[in-house]
């Protein structure tokens, strides 16, 4: 078994038009700068993929990483809990403008409903949201004394993540909290695409440390020193 | 003579009833201030959406790593016994009832217990992270906000005209002027400046003021 991938070129060839495209990250920790940008990439050469559904706790910031998959057009509905940050201009232009569908999910639901597809649960019940205007058309229960909300899975053609160690066999482990998404997401996208800052031969990561199981990974690429969101937004990089 | 507290305040007083050893979560922004007034010689554990426990103080300029943030996306640094897990778990610990507190600003809260904290309606960029499941599961929900608006209008009403973030949620609200529990859907009060009157902070309330039990002067440091 070997999922090494030959490039972040080919690591992402195969995403198609209108695909689901879970990103993991929160900000900029976590987020797959060098997929993401492969994509964009492979856009710019062939005009595919386009119509993505993207999947993140928020919608880019600046011009990189899910920013330049908006700028670049690419995007037709954004999944996220947090539209907003220190400059949303790609996501809010494109928002205001008519030209983007937004699904606003609170941020546990939106962790649960990635969570619930991977564990190969439909639907469940959370208090998140009852009485508000996210939970409008949706089943409502009470369950001893107290009211639910329905929300259900939420499943993804693909999903990008980054991880700090990977071994071989697909077992991996995050850096800090750059994990915050990625292991929900590494199980519930049909294919799971990671880069990793180091791969290594499997045995070599301790089996009590790994994060996310080898079984939830179909193909890794090495991104050695991969490029931080935060510090190319402050140094004012332009995907 | 004190006519309101300042924010540095009203996050001090919020602070001094935060419990040794409380699990607690500080929303973004002016919320995130209630850590500096932790009185001396508690321990409190602060948990962060993007899941981390036991987060300390931002770290020196040029000292970020800037996979070490907290839910506004500020750099942070770990104490000892410090824990990272993914997100279904960090919002296990809010909705699970694990979190012992949680401080959140707002809009508008209503007298049993409403509160309207993310949208301001039509028009903009809606946005919710993580606050509607934050105000779900903790022991105490807490909010701190300014008693009336910028424009003069109490923030403390009968029914929330914005958007709500939760519905019968919060217990206690530390304004500029005033600390209010909220029991059996009645604003309850607490504590007042002593230089007001109930009837004057009635005045600036937009739902009744009950008062059961003694009223305490809220009395703040300049801080």
């Amino acid at each position: 078994m070997n999922k090494l991938s030959s490039s972040v070129e080919a690591a992402v060839a195969d995403i198609a038009d209108g695909d689901v495209v879970m990103i993991g990250g929160f900000g900029g920790a976590g987020a797959p700068i060098e997929l993401i940008h492969a994509l964009v990439e492979r856009f710019r050469k062939t005009g595919s993929p386009k119509n993505l559904t993207v999947i993140n706790n928020n919608a880019g910031n600046g011009a990189i990483g899910i920013a330049a998959l908006l700028y670049a057009g690419m995007v037709a509905k954004m999944v996220c809990s947090f539209p907003r940050s220190t400059d949303p201009k790609a996501f809010t232009d494109l928002y205001l403008a008519g030209k983007i569908e937004l699904e606003l999910v609170p941020q546990g639901t939106l962790a649960e409903r990635i969570r619930a597809a991977g564990a190969g649960i439909p639907a469940f019940y959370t208090p998140s949201s009852y009485g508000t205007l996210v939970a409008e058309g949706k089943p409502i229960a009470e369950f001893d004394g107290k009211h639910y909300v329905q929300e259900r899975w939420l499943k993804a053609d693909v999903a990008l993540i980054k991880a700090e160690l990977a071994d071989t066999k697909g077992n991996l482990t995050y850096h800090m909290a750059a994990r915050n998404f990625s292991p929900l997401m590494a199980m519930a996208a049909k294919v799971t695409v990671v880069q990793a800052s180091k791969v290594v031969e499997a045995g070599e990561i301790n089996p009590e440390h790994v994060v996310t199981p080898g079984i939830f990974v179909n193909r890794i690429v090495e991104v050695q020193n991969p490029q931080q969101e935060e510090v190319l937004l402050r140094e004012g990089v332009v995907a | 003579m004190t006519t309101k507290l300042s924010n540095a305040q009203i996050a001090w007083r919020a602070a001094q009833d935060i419990q040794d050893g409380a699990y607690v979560n500080l929303g973004i922004g002016f919320p995130e201030m209630v850590a500096k007034f932790k009185p001396d010689g508690r321990e409190v554990i602060y948990h962060t959406e993007n899941g981390i426990l036991d987060f300390g103080e931002a770290p020196a300029a040029g000292e970020e790593d800037w996979d070490l943030i907290n839910a506004g996306k500020k750099a942070v640094t770990l104490n000892p016994g410090a824990s990272f897990f993914h997100h279904a778990d960090s919002f296990a610990m809010v909705r699970g009832g694990h979190l012992d507190v949680a401080i959140l600003g707002a809009y508008e809260v209503a007298e049993n217990g409403d509160l309207a904290n993310w949208s301001t309606g039509p028009g903009s960029v809606p946005a919710v992270g993580g606050a509607m499941d934050l105000v779900h599961g903790a022991k105490r929900v807490c909010v701190i906000t300014d008693h009336v608006t910028k424009k003069g209008e109490p923030k403390l009403v009968k029914k929330c005209s914005l958007p709500l973030t939760g519905v019968g949620c919060v217990t206690t609200v530390y304004t500029s002027l005033a600390v209010i529990d909220i029991v059996n859907s009645r604003f309850v009060l607490r504590e007042k400046l002593p230089g007001m009157s109930v009837e004057e902070l009635q005045a600036v309330t937009g739902a009744e003021l009950v008062i059961d039990g003694p009223v305490k002067d809220l009395i703040v440091p300049e801080v």
